[in-house]
């Protein structure tokens, strides 16, 4: 390629780029806007990119006089709970499917592919009545085997392609070498695919943490609501706090932000694992 | 060392058989090739050996004690695989030191059994490194590192040199010869490279379709294949074979095949006018000089000699000469078939005589 041709080609490809990043976060950015605009010039500044005055006082309001640090508290435990219980059923699960072949192996994964396919809302009613008699409604632990059922099966799937990723050969050799299955698993295996393992408990940590459906179905009860019920508390009758709930999204944000900052360096890796002969 | 006895072992997966009643007596320090095309059971019966595929039936015993029913790593062997499968986390120190861990060998034991292999591998300056910094040739030299640190007591070979190119593999092959020479391990080596099988070996195992075709030395194989597959398996380029019938005119056994005819050197035990199949190596059609006109379809100068491709009466035949032939395509040229280099093989495909 010629020179000048090349710097067309490289400057409309950051072009683009800076275009798509402008298009995904402009959201998160209007987010922070309203969250720091005094409510006295929601209204009137509504469509300025920057508030003539920003204030923290949102912040302080939803802080010390709502609910919201409860919400948040049940969100953060809700979300660690499932990302942790799903991540170890899905990582047995996926190991079991990528590496052993046993009667009924066709049978279950088309079950946990059939899980997949029903619209969440036709499940509310049944669900209701299903962990209503066992006391497990107005309760964290409910939504955690809920959001446990649902996200397994999938996350199964995309353990199993990362154990899928890991040639057997490598099991072989360790439990050659001296170890037991369990020990090639841990030793070699696991190490092995903690990119996916991370990638994983991404996945099921920010999908459990932004339900909203079977949190407001299940629980009532403000004390065991999670945030994403709580942001609806801000929608009143007769108005929409928009201040105050801005400022509890932005707060919500902080978790999920450093989880995946915690578990980045192996992501990348993760998601692209497998996709390419190593 | 330890011998390793197979008896009647057999593979299925379901209904379908892979390996039928395999019998095969491995001495101590002795190095067995197992060879065969790919598909004919060849890795299925070193993995089983190893402890990584079940016995379907029959016994296999590890210095005279039974393993059947025993995991891979209370065999005590080491197997070096195709892959060479090392950790791609673990150092190269790591991954020859791993085995000796998880025996619980003391610190310094593990250094001096990595040093030492190193040293003899040439692995010295690699040590710190992960596999994924190493050539092809250097994962291989540490898959064998591995193998060897731990004194096992046999060492399994899965088609360890096949992802090397051609020049370093035949390097590595005679390392291998050199380290068998060393440490005079039991080895069983699965190749379906006929000469890893004759250069490596001290016993050749031919195998074709789950069964043993032919067990014996590389040169037992080369002169006297015991049947069609293992005479065309063995030997590059592969032996000429033609169709004749078996004529005994005035009492003198003779070859007749439409175009020509060949008198015998012996008398075969078959009757007169049965089909047999005659092959003979290239290296062993004499050129130049002889009964029967051969014409010239291709030459093939390899530095070393000539391959020349001939027709003799509608019948391929390709004849390696040292000599540097003056050979012209199209031309014929006088070919003699020696009668004591000939193979004979019944209908069946059996050596005869």
């Amino acid at each position: 390629m010629r020179r000048p041709r090349r710097i067309l080609y490289w400057s409309s490809h950051y072009l683009l780029i800076c275009l798509y990043v402008l298009f995904a976060l402009f959201p998160l950015f209007w987010l922070i806007k309203v969250a720091l605009t005094p409510n006295d010039l929601l209204y009137s500044e509504g469509i300025r990119l920057w508030p003539s005055r920003a204030s923290l006082e949102h912040f302080r309001f939803v802080l010390t006089h709502s609910e919201f640090p409860l919400f948040f508290r049940n969100s953060l435990i809700v979300s660690s709970s499932t990302a942790v219980s799903v991540t170890l059923i899905s990582g047995a699960c996926g190991y079991g499917l990528s590496r052993f072949r046993f009667r009924g192996r066709p049978l279950i994964v088309a079950l946990m592919l059939i899980t997949q396919m029903f619209p969440l809302v036709m499940l509310v009613a049944p669900m209701f009545r299903l962990l209503a008699p066992l006391g497990l409604t107005n309760s964290l632990t409910g939504l955690v085997i809920v959001y446990s059922a649902f996200n397994s099966p999938f996350a199964t799937f995309l353990m199993q392609s990362f154990f899928d990723a890991i040639p057997k050969e490598l099991e072989e050799a360790a439990m050659i070498d001296g170890a037991t299955r369990f020990g090639a698993f841990r030793r070699i295996i696991l190490p092995l695919t903690l990119p996916g393992i991370a990638a994983t408990g991404g996945f099921v940590f920010s999908a459990a943490w932004s339900e909203l459906l079977f949190a407001l179905m299940l629980n009532s009860s403000s004390r065991a609501s999670t945030f994403p019920v709580g942001l609806l508390s801000f929608v009143s009758k007769f108005s929409v706090d928009f201040g105050q709930m801005m400022a509890a999204g932005v707060l919500a944000l902080i978790p999920a932000c450093l989880f995946f900052l915690l578990i980045q360096r192996y992501l990348v890796r993760g998601l692209t694992a497998g996709a390419v002969k190593g | 060392m330890s011998a390793i006895d197979i008896s009647g072992v057999s593979k299925r997966y379901g209904s379908i058989a892979v390996l039928h009643d395999i019998t095969l007596a491995v001495a101590s320090r002795e190095f067995v090739v197992l060879v065969g095309p790919s598909g004919c059971g060849k890795s299925t019966l070193l993995r089983m050996i190893a402890g990584l595929e079940e016995v379907s039936a029959g016994e296999i015993r590890i210095g005279g004690r039974l393993v059947n029913d025993l995991p891979p790593k209370a065999r005590d062997i080491a197997m070096v695989f195709q892959s060479y499968a090392l950790y791609p986390h673990m150092s190269v120190a790591d991954n020859m030191a791993y085995s000796l861990r998880l025996r619980r060998t003391s610190k310094q034991g593990i250094e001096t059994a990595i040093n030492a292999a190193a040293t003899k591998l040439g692995l010295g300056s690699l040590l710190g490194r992960k596999p994924g910094a190493l050539s092809g040739g250097q994962r291989q030299r540490v898959a064998m590192g591995r193998a060897i640190v731990r004194r096992p007591k046999a060492f399994l070979f899965d088609e360890p040199l096949s992802n090397l190119d051609a020049r370093l593999r035949e390097h590595m092959r005679a390392e291998i010869k050199k380290l068998h020479l060393e440490l005079g391990a039991t080895s069983i080596y699965v190749t379906h490279d006929q000469i890893e099988a004759m250069t490596l070996a001290d016993r050749i195992v031919a195998m074709n379709g789950g069964y043993v075709q032919q067990v014996g030395s590389p040169l037992e194989l080369y002169d006297r294949p015991a049947n069609l597959f293992v005479a065309g398996f063995i030997g590059s380029p592969a032996m000429n074979m033609f169709p004749a019938l078996l004529s005994r005119r005035e009492s003198r056994p003779a070859l007749v095949h439409p175009g020509f005819a060949l008198s015998l050197d012996r008398d075969p035990p078959l009757a007169q006018g049965a089909a047999l199949t005659v092959g003979i190596r290239p290296e062993h059609i004499v050129l130049g000089a002889g009964a029967v006109q051969g014409v010239v379809n291709l030459v093939e100068p390899t530095g070393l000699g000539t391959i020349a491709h001939l027709t003799l009466a509608g019948a391929e035949f390709k004849a390696f000469s040292l000599a540097r032939l003056p050979l012209t395509i199209g031309a014929s040229v006088p070919m003699d078939l020696p009668a004591h280099r000939l193979h004979l093989f019944d209908a069946n495909g059996i050596r005869v005589g």
